[in-house]
């Protein structure tokens, strides 16, 4: 595994960042063991994860490009009392092929940028955290450690990052001349971008911390609006890229932001055991929690992913993905496991996946405007019967849901 | 001939020492409530837009970073986003470099705003340049200083035909019946001294087409840049006479790209001070000027012209007598504002001829010298001003710059702009939705490559 990591995470001992990450898992053992609690996301998807979803009855494929759209899916998600929504990107337009363009016609094509969309959402939430998707390997780490920290100022705390790799050439040409797109496919190639995803990461920690929360002064004195010893350098240089900071935003509510990844594999399990606060993952079955979690190093935040449709009756949810199939032209298939059934069975499921030793789920809902309402009204309040689930928002803050302490400032003196 | 309308744009309080931080009644420079407080007063006097400057990088001085003024603010596309969601028709501009960005990104994101804002988002386009700036980016992104505007009007144009790629005729068609969600759209290759790209651009065309282009700089090179292509010019000339004739030459400038004077507004940056009685208002002015700057704020000004380290100056005792190191501003980093002085030794000796003349010490030289305080007095003497510089074709209207956050603007919402609106240059309801419809400005065009 360490063989896949850029030279400098070898010092991983050193950085001061590990402070904050085995106080936080000290922290979460304990509170593990104490109450297990369950925790529910969900991700949005253009109208849902199904390729078909937009020719559903209820969906709204033409509203996705405006405000109202997003903003009424996450209030439906907040009534549910749903820890957190992310919001899926990508750099190009979306492709059904995992490392080139297609030319479907028949598929949801064209999006707008994630963070954006969850910023325009911030101020008409009041708990649910907001994870946009960034793509590490095109993108400004200073530019993102700004925007986040910023959603997290909109929100009052609710902020968070999902951050990918790019594998598709397309999306390097979009970006040239400096980045000629790698071999794509290799696995060389995917340590190498998942290491750059690494680097971006820490990038992006170290410059949330770059200003300490007491920072400024308003000295009227000295004239001092700000104590420049509690501002600081980051100084990182990488073999990929350097960056000198300090933020030109102070310190976000939350410290530190969440952090999350989805991963399938060994250099995403890295990414997520190394980097990440959160990481979603793809079990088949309750059976197969036990062997993913045992790759995932450190103590984050695990939630299984899973595909759902959902409906009143079994029946009646076979038929409305089997319709969607249809459309589609063959059954779909998912990274992650595909659930169909009533919201009373995808209960089970869930407490089953829990119990398997996974914090929580991140449901895709299959046709958003159809199966959000089967999880908000259909699931939330079975898990709640079942006292396997919040009644009410507990906590202000992202991590404060997650049960997710805010980290001391790795500059700061002790 | 009909009076000409006032255009208002208000500018989030910056970080420099306009903004006074002293003050009681200034907060959070952060906080979200400071921004939709501003933008809710700004909407709430029918304002044109909102704008955000950007400083890339945390300003030093004498090696460490500058501790005396307003410091730490969001990030542009972030916050903007956000306050698309508190306010209905207020524009929203910020300020995005065309060095330290990848166009395709830049225009995801304000295409993106555009549609989450529906048709309020403005684009100020400047164009820093420094190493210092490029030391927090990844791909290092500085540039030669005389390639600047070269690679913003690359950088601009490439935007351009990527807000302007997605053809009328194609684009989504989400027919639920046959299937065909899209006709494929959005393509585009371009191939230019600074960029390579190719690909399809993932956002229909916006409410407004293209976002509303703002310049700020104010070179010979930046004006010509304006001219060719921009849809308002933010700038620094705030007297009637150098606004007359900052106007006349970039106005003058357009007929050679088949524009019309109305279309490039020219709006300066205007600070105001309001009292009951205008000598109430000089009084407040004053002791503005002092809190603006501080004795520490003093010395640091001096030792942008000095050049040199003037740390054991007494700011209430007069001038140094040393002269001020020529060549290159090493002192002071990451501040467009030391390039102004091209002569620093007459400069000094201009200072000092004041000093002498006035009997001023350090600190009140300073307070002198770099003043910009535009209006001062009652609302009625402000509303009066305001609507002569307009009318004499100084401006087209103004950014006003209030001093203090997030209130700072209420007191001129709530008493002059109900006395232009009775002059009958200022609307009194929002006629349209969008920013290019208050600004009065034609729809963008839609095709792309010729303007630049
Ligand atoms: C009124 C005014 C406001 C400006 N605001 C900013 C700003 O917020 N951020 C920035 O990086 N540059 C800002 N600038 C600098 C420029 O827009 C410009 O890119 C720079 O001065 C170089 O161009 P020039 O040589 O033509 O002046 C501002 C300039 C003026 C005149």
């Amino acid at each position: 595994m360490d063989r896949l990591l850029p030279r400098h995470h070898h010092g991983l001992s050193r950085r001061p960042s590990l402070t904050i990450e085995s106080h936080r898992s000290e922290h979460r053992t304990e509170q593990r063991a104490a109450d297990m609690t369950l925790h529910l996301a969900v991700a949005l998807e253009g109208t849902g994860w199904h390729p078909a979803s937009w020719r559903e009855p209820e969906a709204r494929p033409t509203a996705l490009f405006s405000a109202d759209y997003w903003a009424g899916l996450v209030q439906e998600a907040e009534r549910g009392l749903v820890d957190l929504v992310t919001f899926e990107d990508t750099f190009a337009v979306q492709s059904s092929r995992p490392f080139e363009p297609d030319d479907r016609t028949d598929q949801v094509r064209g999006r707008l940028d994630a963070t954006l969309v969850a910023a325009r959402v911030a101020p008409l939430t009041r708990h649910i955290g907001l994870v946009p998707t960034a793509v590490a390997t095109h993108t400004e780490p200073f530019h993102f450690s700004k925007a986040v920290a910023t959603l997290d100022y909109a929100s009052r705390g609710r902020a968070g990052v999902r951050v990918r790799v790019s594998s598709r050439a397309d999306e390097f040409a979009l970006v040239g001349p400096h980045r000629p797109s790698p071999d794509l496919g290799t696995d060389d190639t995917r340590a190498e971008l998942f290491a750059e995803a690494a680097d971006w990461v820490e990038v992006i920690r170290r410059l949330w911390d770059s200003w300490e929360d007491d920072a400024e002064i308003r000295d009227a004195a000295t004239g001092r609006f700000v104590d420049r010893d509690k501002l600081h350098y980051i100084d990182f240089a990488g073999p990929r890229f350097s960056v000198r900071g300090p933020s030109i935003t102070p310190r976000p509510p939350q410290g530190q932001p969440l952090v999350a990844a989805l991963a399938h594999r060994e250099v995403a399990f890295e990414l997520v055991g190394s980097s990440c606060d959160l990481g979603f993952v793809t079990p088949g079955s309750a059976a197969d929690v036990a062997g993913i979690r045992a790759q995932i190093p450190g103590s984050p935040l695990v939630f299984g992913d899973v595909v759902v449709f959902l409906a009143d009756t079994a029946s009646e949810a076979r038929e409305r993905k089997a319709r969607m199939d249809a459309h589609l032209g063959r059954e779909l298939v998912s990274d992650a496991h595909v659930f169909v059934g009533t919201p009373v069975e995808l209960a089970d499921l869930v407490q089953e996946w829990h119990a398997a030793g996974l914090a929580g789920v991140r449901l895709r809902p299959g046709s958003v405007d159809h199966d959000l309402p089967q999880v908000t009204r259909g699931l939330v309040p079975e898990l709640q019967r079942r006292g396997a689930f919040r009644t009410a928002y507990e906590a202000d803050t992202l991590r404060g849901l997650l049960g997710l302490p805010r980290p001391t400032n790795r500059y700061a003196a002790v | 001939m009909p009076r000409k309308q006032i255009h208002l744009a208000a500018h989030f309080p910056g970080v420099n020492n306009t903004t006074v931080w002293s003050d009681p009644a200034s907060g959070s420079h952060i906080d979200f409530s400071s921004f939709q407080h501003f933008a809710e007063t700004a909407e709430r006097a029918r304002f044109d837009f909102l704008f955000l400057a950007e400083g890339l990088r945390l300003r030093e001085q004498g090696g460490e970073i500058y501790d005396l003024d307003v410091m730490g603010r969001p990030d542009t596309f972030t916050i903007l986003a956000a306050l698309a969601a508190v306010t209905d028709r207020l524009g929203l501009a910020g300020t995005i470099n065309s060095t330290f960005n990848e166009p395709y990104e830049v225009a995801r994101q304000f295409a993106s705003l555009d549609h989450l804002s529906a048709g309020r988002a403005a684009w100020n386009v400047v164009t820093s340049w420094d190493a210092f700036t490029g030391e927090n980016f990844r791909r290092g992104g500085f540039l030669p200083q005389e390639k600047r505007y070269s690679r913003a009007k690359e950088f601009l144009a490439a935007a351009f035909t990527l807000f302007d790629s997605w053809a009328p005729d194609a684009g989504i068609v989400a027919d639920k019946e046959t299937g065909e969600f899209w006709r494929p759209t959005g393509e585009f290759s371009i191939h230019t001294d600074q960029f390579a790209i190719d690909g399809r651009f993932p956002v229909p065309r916006s409410p407004q087409g293209r976002p509303v282009i703002l310049q700020a700089g104010d070179s010979e090179e930046g004006r010509e840049f304006a001219a060719s292509g921009a849809d308002a010019i933010f700038t620094r000339h705030g007297t009637l006479e150098a606004g007359q004739a900052f106007y006349a030459d970039v106005k003058g400038r357009l007929a050679k790209y088949g524009r019309d004077p109305e279309d490039l507004k020219i709006l300066p940056a205007a600070t105001f001070v309001l009292g009951d009685t205008d000598a109430e208002a000089q009084e407040r002015a004053r002791h503005v000027r002092y809190q603006q700057v501080s004795p520490a704020t003093a010395i640091k000004f001096l030792e942008q012209l000095w050049n040199r380290d003037l740390s054991d100056h007494d700011p209430d005792g007069p001038l140094p007598t040393v002269d001020p190191v020529v060549g290159e501003n090493t002192i002071s980093r990451g501040r467009a504002s030391v390039r102004m002085y091209k002569d620093p030794i007459a400069t000094a000796n201009e200072w000092r001829a004041l000093a002498e003349a006035k009997q001023l010490s350090t600190r009140e030289v300073i307070i002198e010298v770099t003043g910009r305080q535009n209006f001062i007095g009652t609302p009625q003497r402000i509303a009066e001003a305001l609507d002569e510089f307009v009318q004499a074709d100084a401006s087209d209207g103004f950014v006003l710059v209030p001093h203090v956050t997030p209130g700072g603007l209420d007191e001129f919402a709530d008493t002059v702009v109900p006395l232009l609106q009775e002059r009958g240059v200022f609307r009194t309801e929002y006629e349209g939705t969008t920013l290019r419809e208050h600004l009065g400005l034609k729809p963008a065009p839609t095709t792309s490559g010729a303007d630049f």
